[in-house]
């Protein structure tokens, strides 16, 4: 089953290559990783999705709070959370294709960010299903490019993951 | 006061009251042994390898309550310590490593005797750090001291570039150290350490299977006591030997690939199972599958989280030190009213004795022509009196030394056994026999593992270590022969032994004492004479029988009660 895993960490040197490590090695598969510092430069947060049966799934819990750079684990998936993730994405936008594909992105609630006479450059967020219902939307062969940061992801309301 | 990066290292190395490092000087570590020189409170053993001075310290750590030290320069210096390193990680032995490393300003430039230590070791360390500046030396050490020896211990590595050593910055040891993400486990959940009592006490066939754990974390007498209280059987794992005494008749020896067939069969058929500081690895308990076929209660007290529930679904997960668990479950269970049924017991020994009759104990022929290896475990068992300190390297004589020498006291086991590491005999009792000195220290081998660190009977001249080294000398790589006999069809692939040294002249070349010998006879005799001269390194090649193998086994993949006895081949 598909897992959304967040967690605190220390900002240091390494400590990304520890998670990425610990995946590689005992086996585990990530589908999408991101990471950046939190509002205290000394912790970093990251989102972490991957699968596995619940066995698998307690295993990654356990050996991540193993690591010394971890400060917390939290299995976002085992109760209400939100998730969203960014894409840009670049596509070709030519004669009448232009305001046909604007209008795609209005409906999504996409922005265009930047433009040329060929392309389009297109920012969207939201759940993962959404950007793939976009990309399928626009078809394969109007793509030029584009760049997925993986989900993040937070718990509603009362729940927080904090030191 | 304004120190160098090398003399805080040396001072941080006494402030944690280390008495003997193992290390190899390189051109990345020249300023901390310049520090060393002028020094001597911490005593810096050289040995010939890197790999050697990590095995050193671990076994220096395994027969003692301390954490080792190996001191290692940068690039090959490390790469030969990451053996030592895994095997160390594998079997959670704590210890600090202390690796030089370029010039800070020449890190990623592909300098001379450069290579990425943090990245190599990660996988096979608790922790490791890189010091970047002078002024984080010591608090760094101080970490990696603490992480290396609490919770469930492990090497940590600290990496300290050449320039690094060479600055100064104002030294104070930190009297404490916290890590606001590492927090080791302490006491048990009393509800659960009381659930734990209560279906010991209700258990009509319980068993103790104990690790490891037992050992490391000082809690054999408290397992001593569980086990008399509870009245059931007691198993020890390969690491866990010593933990409870052989000696003792709840004892039903080892359990797993080479246990006793008791041992095996109790694990398999009683109704609770009590592990304590063990991990339930596929070389213990076999098939998973075939292991969970039969319905049983598992509790399982462990200081490492991720080691419940691994391989192994657990009814009743408790997450603490072991000693301090045992101790709460001891308080549980003599304060309580109930106690274990008596009939139920007397009849689940009852079944435990028919296995033990049926298994046999362990057995072998012995003969007249040609030695057993067996026999000359069980010689040295009986002219040591059971008491002396032995060290193993890897494969059938480690598994002869497990069965035939009765360990009754812990930390007196020495072996690799997580990562099965040829070579980890010799330099390992080094490391022991300097820790107790006085004491008498074996190193059970084979002509094969010998010759993996055999330059080390160079650093035992020159530190006058009077080891007594058995290599139980096959001529072939035993265990891989044994396989190939009953797997690949008695096709001997490259497990030939050819061209072997001459160990007698060998052993004297580097100054010792060396002793061939060929008749069941001599056995005895040679050991004795052996043990006698207390201040020599006595080299002993007893050469065995070619064909012996080791029973019972159960075979890779197989369950625990499909194991091969001796007769039956």
């Amino acid at each position: 089953m598909r897992h959304i895993i967040s967690l605190l960490m220390e900002n240091e040197a390494g400590a990304l290559s520890r998670v990425a490590g610990l995946f590689s090695a005992r086996g585990y598969n990530i589908e999408s990783l991101t990471v950046a510092p939190t509002e205290d430069p000394t912790m970093s947060r990251m989102t972490i999705v991957t699968r596995g049966s619940d066995a698998v799934i307690e295993q990654i819990n356990k050996q991540l709070n193993k690591l010394v750079d971890v400060v917390a684990v939290m299995d976002l998936s085992e109760g209400e959370h939100l998730e969203r993730e960014l894409m840009l994405v670049k596509i070709r936008a030519k004669g009448e294709d232009r305001d046909e594909l604007k209008r795609m992105a209005d409906i999504f609630r996409g922005r265009v960010i930047d433009v040329s006479s060929d392309t389009y450059t297109i920012e969207l967020t939201g759940a993962g299903s959404k950007l793939d219902n976009f990309l399928e939307a626009i078809g394969r062969e109007l793509i030029l490019e584009t760049v997925r940061t993986g989900a993040s992801g937070i718990g509603r309301g009362d729940r927080i993951l904090k030191l | 006061m304004e120190l160098t990066g090398a003399e805080i290292i040396i001072r941080c190395l006494q402030e944690e009251q280390v008495e003997y490092a193992f290390g190899y000087p390189g051109g990345a570590v020249l300023f901390i042994y310049d520090e060393l020189f002028k020094q001597d409170k911490v005593k810096h053993v050289l040995v010939r390898h890197e790999q050697a001075a990590v095995h050193a310290a671990d076994g220096y750590a395994r027969s003692s309550d301390k954490v080792g030290v190996a001191i290692v320069t940068s690039g090959p210096g490390l790469t030969n310590a990451v053996t030592g390193i895994a095997t160390a990680y594998m079997d959670s032995i704590p210890m600090v490593i202390i690796s030089g490393q370029v010039p800070t300003y020449a890190i990623g430039e592909d300098a001379f005797q450069e290579v990425d230590a943090v990245g190599i070791t990660r996988p096979c360390v608790k922790h490791n750090f890189l010091v970047k500046d002078p002024k984080d030396i010591a608090s760094t050490i101080k970490k990696a001291f603490y992480l290396a020896r609490t919770g469930r211990p492990g090497p940590v590595l600290v990496d300290i570039p050449k320039d690094v050593s060479n600055q100064k910055a104002e030294f104070e040891y930190p009297a404490s150290v916290s890590i606001r993400s590492y927090n080791p486990p302490g006491k048990a959940d009393s509800t659960q350490i009381r659930h734990a009592a209560q279906m010991l006490l209700e258990a009509k066939r319980p068993m103790i299977y104990a690790g490891g754990g037992v050992v490391q974390g000082d809690a054999s007498l408290q397992l001593i006591e569980l086990v008399r209280l509870l009245g059931a059987p007691c198993t020890n794992t390969l690491m866990g030997l010593g933990g409870f005494p052989a000696s003792d008749n709840q004892f039903v020896g080892m359990l797993g690939m080479h246990g006793t067939y008791e041992a095996n069969m109790a694990m398999q058929n009683c109704d609770v199972l009590l592990a304590v500081g063990a991990r339930f690895d596929d070389r213990v308990i076999g098939n998973v599958a075939h292991f969970a076929e039969v319905p049983r209660k598992i509790i399982h007290i462990d200081i490492d989280p991720s080691s419940i529930a691994k391989r192994v679904k657990v009814d009743l997960p408790i997450v603490a030190d072991l000693k301090l668990a045992l101790n709460e479950l001891l308080d549980v269970l003599k304060s309580s009213k109930q106690k274990p049924d008596a009939a139920e017991l007397a009849s689940w020994w009852k079944q435990v004795n028919e296995w033990r009759v049926k298994g046999g104990g362990m057995r072998y022929k012995n003969s007249t022509e040609v030695i057993k290896p067996q026999y000359v475990i069980e010689t040295l068992h009986k002219i040591t009196g059971g008491d002396a300190f032995i060290t193993s390297d890897v494969g059938q004589h480690q598994m002869w030394a497990a069965q035939y020498y009765k360990f009754n006291k812990p930390r007196r086991w020495i072996n690799s056994g997580g990562l099965g590491t040829m070579g980890f005999g010799l330099p390992a009792a080094m490391g022991v026999q300097l820790i107790n000195p006085g004491e008498t220290v074996a190193c059970v081998t084979g002509e094969g593992s010998i010759q993996m660190n055999i330059q080390e009977l160079s650093t035992c001249k020159q530190f006058r270590l009077p080891i007594k080294v058995l290599a139980l000398n096959n001529r072939y790589l035993g265990m891989v022969r044994q396989w190939q006999e009953f797997f690949h069809g008695n096709r001997y692939s490259e497990s030939y032994m050819d061209a072997l040294p001459d160990f007698v002249k060998l052993a004297e070349a580097y100054g010792h004492v060396g002793m061939r010998i060929d008749n069941p006879a001599d056995v005895e005799p040679a050991i004795k004479e052996a043990f006698a001269r207390k201040d020599d390194l006595v080299f002993m090649d007893f050469r065995t029988d070619s064909t012996e193998n080791v029973f019972p086994m159960v075979p890779g993949g197989k369950g625990l009660s499909e194991v091969i006895l001796a007769e039956d081949l």
